[in-house]
C-alpha cells in the first residue's frame, strides 16, 4: 500500500467517523421529541377534551424538533456523500 | 463506495441545477434552469386548478370546488389562528406561499424531478424577503413604537441592554431558521431516499441469492421512506405557513 492509499482510506475512515459525530445531535432531538410526546400523552390524559386544540400544536412541534435531527442528519451525509 | 466498484452511491447529483436554455443579460446569468422549470409547472398548476375550480361557483360544489374550498378555508383558518383578524389583510400572500411550497415539496416526490424548496437559495429567498416585508410592515403600522418589542416591560435597568440584544438576535435568526428547517428537511429526505434506493439496487443485482433476499428489506424501506416524505412535504410546508402567520402577528399586534 503506497502513501495515497493510505491517505484515501484514511479520508474515508474519517469521513464515516465525522458522519457518526455530526449524528449526535440527533441524541437531543431524540429526547426532546420524547418529552414532548410524553407530556402530550399525560396532558391528553388529563383532558381528552382539548385533544383538538393540541393536536395542532402537536403536528407543529413534532415538525419543529424533528428538523433538528434533520440538521444533523444533512450534514451527516453531507460529509459521507459530498 | 462499493465494494464490487459496480456503481458510487451519489445522492447528491439529483440537485444538480442544469441550465435548459441560456441566456445573459448586462453579465448577469439569468438562464432558465430546470429548478426555474418546476417553479413554473408549479405555479401554472396552481393557477389552473383554482381558476377551473372556481369557473362554475354553484351552491352545491362539485369535486375541484369543495377541494378548492377546503384549501381556502383550511388558510383562512390558520391565518385568523395564527396572526389574529387583522392578519386577514395578508391572507393572498400567506396563501400563495403555502402552495408554492406544498407543490415544490410535493413535484419532488415525482421520481426524477426535481425539488426547487431543496435548494437554501430558494427558501432562503422567500423567508429573508417575508422577513422584510413583515418588518417593514412593523415599522410602518407602529412606527419607531415596534421597536419595544425587542424590551419587555418590567425588565430591570441593568438587564435591558442585553435582553434588547438578546430579543434582536432571536429577531434576526428567524428568516434563517425558517428557511433551513424546510430546505434541511427536503435535502435530507430525498438523499436518503437515493441512499436506500442504491442499497437495494446494490444488493438486488449483486448475483447472489443471499444477498438479493437482503436486498428486499432496503426496498421495503424505501416504501415507507416515500410514505413518510409525502407526508413531510405537506408538515413543512403547512409548518413554514404557520410560522409565517406567526411572524406576521408579531408586526400587527405589539402585545403590551
Amino acid at each position: 500500500m503506497n502513501e495515497i492509499e493510505v491517505a484515501q482510506l484514511a479520508l474515508q475512515g474519517s469521513k464515516a467517523l465525522g458522519a457518526g459525530i455530526a449524528m449526535f445531535g440527533a441524541i437531543g432531538a431524540g429526547i426532546g421529541l420524547g418529552l414532548f410526546l410524553g407530556n402530550y400523552v399525560s396532558a391528553l390524559a388529563r383532558n381528552p377534551g382539548a385533544a383538538g386544540e393540541m393536536g395542532k400544536v402537536l403536528w407543529v412541534g413534532i415538525g419543529v424538533i424533528e428538523a433538528i435531527a434533520i440538521f444533523a442528519l444533512s450534514v451527516a451525509l453531507i460529509n459521507l456523500f459530498v | 463506495m462499493a465494494e464490487e466498484g459496480s456503481f458510487h452511491i451519489d445522492p447528491i447529483s439529483q440537485f444538480a441545477i442544469n441550465p435548459l436554455f441560456e441566456l445573459n443579460i448586462g453579465g448577469f446569468n439569468l438562464a432558465y434552469t430546470n429548478s426555474s422549470l418546476y417553479m413554473t409547472i408549479a405555479v401554472a398548476l396552481i393557477g389552473l386548478f383554482f381558476l377551473i375550480a372556481s369557473k362554475h361557483r354553484d351552491l352545491i360544489p362539485n369535486r375541484m370546488q369543495s377541494a378548492a374550498e377546503m384549501a381556502y378555508e383550511g388558510i383562512a383558518g390558520i391565518v385568523r389562528e395564527n396572526a389574529g383578524p387583522e392578519g386577514m389583510k395578508y391572507f393572498p400572500l400567506v396563501f400563495a406561499i403555502f402552495f408554492l411550497v406544498l407543490l415544490g415539496n410535493i413535484l419532488g416526490m415525482i421520481p426524477g424531478s426535481f425539488t426547487y424548496t431543496s435548494h437554501i437559495i430558494v427558501t432562503l429567498t422567500m423567508a429573508v424577503a417575508l422577513f422584510i416585508f413583515i418588518t417593514l410592515l412593523g415599522f410602518s403600522i407602529h412606527g419607531t413604537h415596534f421597536l419595544s418589542r425587542f424590551l419587555p416591560p418590567g425588565v430591570p435597568k441593568v438587564m435591558a441592554p442585553m435582553i434588547f440584544l438578546l430579543e434582536l438576535f432571536s429577531y434576526l435568526v428567524r428568516p434563517i431558521t425558517l428557511a433551513v428547517r424546510l430546505f434541511a428537511n427536503m435535502m435530507a429526505g430525498h438523499m436518503v431516499l437515493k441512499v436506500f434506493a442504491y442499497f437495494a439496487l446494490g444488493l438486488l443485482t449483486s448475483g447472489s441469492i443471499t444477498l438479493m433476499a437482503f436486498g428486499l428489506v432496503p426496498l421495503l424501506v424505501n416504501v415507507a421512506l416515500i410514505a413518510l416524505e409525502l407526508f413531510v412535504a405537506g408538515l413543512q410546508a403547512l409548518i413554514f405557513t404557520i410560522l409565517t402567520c406567526v411572524y406576521l402577528r408579531d408586526a400587527l399586534v405589539i402585545e403590551h
